[in-house]
């Protein structure tokens, strides 16, 4: 079946690029770029359709990567039902993304490399969602992560964007850690880091022990997928490019977490304690960073926490023990908040880069078409039937109820403060009147029309992609049951939230200030984010980079290292300086040093016996 | 008779070399060392070296210390001066001599057995006829690269000491 | 008849080539340097032809020819380089020829 082009394709064109991409017109790099992803995504659907049912894996095996005592890992791909679902939204979402970042990078310098960075990125994700064992799959997991520092970096000579890069990378690092030691585990459990043979050995190990890998296989999806507490490189990698935010950070890979989870599902069914974990972080990260978004004037900082807080309830379904309903809101969000993100960058190209939300207004007239997109993602990501997100949505939540009821409450609760502070941006954004001095402008077709394809998909792809029926036999899990009270509950919420967004926003401008006022001490509080990276800078941050400073620089590096190095040196010279003495030009001296040696010598020998019969 | 023989030339030969080192002025220690060369040459005679005796004498003793003796007295060398000193050599010096006549004199009671005694007459080989037989057979390939050797002394004697062409 | 025993050539061997080693120690002359090198010279012969007597063979005499021949050959160049050295430096002591120091 050729698994291997359909990574591959996006990194010749990531080489191409790469290499000649300063000598090529925009038009050659788009269209190696473009051409390299949309073959993939040709190649991914003619693999689909000649593969059929899929309802066991099909692997393939390239070569023996690593072949070292008991440890044996090849380079394998593999394709089942859970592969494809990401297969498509990776590659069909990634073109989609590729052909918007045509218009909105046209002005932008570094073209070929921004291209050369999303092919390069797309050829990692690739690899982690085909990856048949834990080691490629590692691959894959620790290049998207340097591909998202890359691209947020792009504009390297801001060194707030810099800055944000180094955030994510390391903070992902951290992550990258947990899933280090769990694989380390195991494979001394299982003595094998192969897909297949570990689910298949799992249910007879020991719960502690699935345990322990639950968790730390947990830690890593808090560090990719951006969960409490390691979701602070999220809002600030913002500072990227927005067809970057709308690939990397919505789309593809802080959804790498929520897929790893779900490809273990065979551990965590028999680690109930590891489960829980995850659905309690789940449901605290999307509360929490709900609430943060409340406050935030900035568009793309609000649709970052709102990332932050879809990925909790994705983890809400997946630690609920219902798989299929992470995965199938990992798919319809792809498909609003990428819609979202992309509609924002439309916005601050009208605007000519203004971000700040209190800067803009009245847009809906000047801008119609990003407008009416917009609203299809909107009304998708609220939870209003019968779009995308309200399918996906009352599915997690109806896992969760089942799960434990108080997480179906708070997640209520979130989905009235998402809808809230969704059309909160929106009515800032496109009502009332133009606060500021650019002049807005719609933007180009190759913009528009992507936008239109995630508009019709955020709408219908709710209705039309059945995820859970497709991949209910895949993770042999119970079946949700229907239940309309609770179903009524939540969408009630999500209009709730519409409603007083539009009372606080349009009808009474006023209102939202004066109740700031009201409660300014707990307003501070969320607008400054509840100071989390103020604590971690005070907490872990300045106390490592001064003991780094203070011992590892000055004593262990300093005097240590070049101590002993310069010691050497030094002690080089001195002995020289003392067996220079010898040389002192008198000829008496020298030869007075010759009989000394010849008597030396004739008492070794003698010694020795080579004299004396 | 032999015994005579032989204490009195080595003791000519010690207090010549004796005198060799302890005089200040070279022609003195040049003379000296003719002392050591004669009676070095009788000793080969009562160990049946004809040959090298008589070379010993014609060539060490009327060859090269005239040469000695000639350089001596271009240079106008005169007394020793008292200048300058070696501090190792003071300091080493005398220890490692000792040392050195020691562990020889104690390597040649050891290493030969003292049965071997010498008489005049003990050996008939060292005949001018058997070292030239012996020469110019076994030793030919020496004999010949000898005779280079001397040939590179000559002109190296030449080059250094002539005046410079101006 | 009474006779010598070897090792007396020996041991006066020894102590000929001893005090030449002391010459050239002690001495500052560059002359007498040399001649007491000559003096450890002859001091070798008498070893190799005593060792001849012993064996009863004549290859000691030929070495000891041989050391003359050299020693002849050095004598020759070596005079030649004291005569230049005296021509540059204008001293026959040899603590004053010390500019290889350090």
């Amino acid at each position: 079946m050729q698994l291997w082009l359909i990574p591959l394709l996006p990194l010749a064109g990531f080489a191409i690029n790469g290499l000649w991409g300063r000598r090529f017109s925009k038009s050659l790099v788009n269209l190696v770029a473009i051409g390299c992803v949309l073959l993939s995504f040709a190649w991914v659907l003619k693999t689909l359709y000649g593969l059929g049912d899929l309802s066991s894996a099909h692997v393939e095996h390239y070569f023996t990567w690593i072949q070292s005592g008991a440890l044996n890992v090849g380079c394998d791909l593999a394709v089942d039902r859970l592969t494809a679902v990401m297969l498509l939204v990776v590659t069909g979402v990634g073109s989609i993304i590729h052909i918007y970042a045509i218009g909105y990078m046209a002005h932008e310098g570094g073209y070929y490399r921004f291209f050369a960075y999303l092919n390069l990125f797309m050829f990692f994700m690739l690899t982690l969602v085909l990856a048949a064992n834990f080691l490629v799959m590692f691959v894959g997991w620790e290049g998207v992560g340097l591909c998202s520092y890359l691209l947020i970096g792009f504009y390297f000579d801001k060194k707030f964007a810099t800055d944000a890069g180094n955030k994510a990378f390391i903070v992902n690092r951290i992550g990258d850690f947990g899933f280090s030691l769990a694989m380390f585990l195991i494979f001394v459990n299982f003595h094998s880091l192969d897909f297949a043979s570990v689910f298949q050995q799992a249910p007879g190990a020991s719960v502690a022990t699935l345990t322990t890998i639950g968790l730390l296989l947990m830690v890593g999806a808090c560090g990719k997928s951006a969960q409490l507490p390691l979701y602070v490189w999220l809002p600030d990698a913002m500072a990227g490019p927005t067809p970057v935010s709308a690939l990397i950070h919505a789309a593809t890979m802080v959804t790498a977490g929520v897929y790893m989870t779900a490809r273990c599902w065979v551990i965590y069914t028999h680690a109930p304690a590891a489960m829980h974990a995850i659905a309690i972080i789940g449901i605290a990260t999307a509360f929490f960073a709900a609430t943060i978004g409340l406050a935030q004037n900035d568009i793309k900082k609000v649709f970052a926490y709102s990332t932050v807080s879809q990925l909790g309830y994705m983890f809400v379904g997946v630690g609920s023990g219902a798989f299929s309903t992470g995965i199938y809101h990992l798919v319809t969000h792809a498909f609003f908040k990428a819609l979202l993100f992309l509609g924002a960058g439309s916005v601050i190209h009208a605007l000519a880069g203004e971000q700040d939300m209190s800067r803009m207004g009245g847009l809906r007239k000047k801008i119609p078409w990003t407008f009416a997109t917009m609203m299809c993602a909107a009304v998708a990501i609220s939870g209003v039937p019968p779009f995308a997100g309200f399918y996906s949505k009352d599915a997690i939540l109806l896992a969760a109820h089942e799960y434990a009821p108080w997480i179906y409450w708070l997640g209520v609760v979130t989905a009235g403060l998402t809808a809230f502070y969704v059309f909160r941006a929106m009515f800032l954004t496109f009502f009332g009147d133009y606060r500021g001095h650019e002049h807005p402008h719609e933007s180009s077709p190759v913009m528009l029309v992507p936008l239109g394809v995630l508009a019709l998909l955020s709408l219908g792809g709710g209705y039309f992609f059945r995820v859970p029926a497709f991949l209910g036999e895949f993770f042999h899990a119970k079946e949700a049951v229907e239940d309309p009270t609770l179903v009524f509950i939540s969408v009630a919420a999500g209009l709730i939230g519409i409603a007083l967004a539009w009372v606080m926003y349009v009808t009474r401008p006023g209102m939202a200030d004066a109740f700031a006022g009201n409660v300014s001490g707990l307003y501070k509080l969320v607008y400054n984010k509840y100071f989390v990276d103020e604590m971690y800078d005070a907490a872990v941050v300045r106390p490592l980079v001064g003991g780094s400073r203070a011992v590892l620089w000055k004593i262990v590096d300093s005097s240590g290292i070049d101590g002993a190095v310069n010691g050497i040196g030094a002690w080089a010279q001195g002995v020289g300086g003392v067996l220079r003495r010898i040389q002192s030009g008198n000829i008496r001296s020298y030869a007075t040093w010759v009989v000394f040696g010849s008597v030396m010598l004739i008492v070794a020998m003698s010694l020795a016996g080579g004299l004396i019969r | 008779m032999d015994v005579i023989l032989f204490l009195i030339f080595a003791a000519i030969a010690l207090a010549c070399a004796v005198n060799v080192v302890v005089q200040t002025h070279p022609i003195s220690s040049a003379v000296s060392l003719i002392g050591v060369m004669g009676s070095l040459a009788i000793l080969y005679l009562l160990l049946g070296a004809e040959f090298i005796a008589a070379a010993q004498v014609i060539v060490y003793a009327g060859a090269v210390m005239v040469l000695f003796i000639f350089v001596i007295m271009l240079l106008n060398a005169g007394k020793e001066s008292s200048k300058g000193h070696s501090f190792m050599a003071q300091l080493l010096g005398v220890p490692v001599l000792i040392a050195l006549l020691g562990l020889l004199a104690l390597l040649a009671r050891h290493m030969y057995p003292p049965e071997t005694m010498v008489r005049f007459g003990g050996f008939q080989g060292g005949t001018a006829k058997a070292v030239g037989t012996a020469l110019f057979t076994r030793y030919l390939l020496p004999f010949e690269v000898t005779s280079i050797l001397i040939l590179i002394a000559i002109v190296g004697a030449v080059v250094l000491a002539r005046k410079e062409m101006d | 008849m009474p006779q010598v025993p070897i090792s007396w050539f020996l041991m006066l061997s020894a102590a000929l080539f001893a005090l030449g080693v002391a010459g050239f120690l002690f001495r500052r002359n560059i002359i007498t340097v040399f001649m007491s090198i000559e003096l450890m010279l002859n001091a070798v012969n008498l070893s190799f032809i005593a060792f001849a007597y012993q064996h009863q063979q004549v290859d000691g005499h030929l070495f000891a020819f041989f050391v003359m021949v050299v020693a002849a050959a050095e004598a020759a160049v070596g005079l030649a380089i004291i005569l230049t050295v005296f021509k540059n430096r204008a001293t026959l002591n040899i603590d004053e020829v010390d500019s290889m120091k350090n």
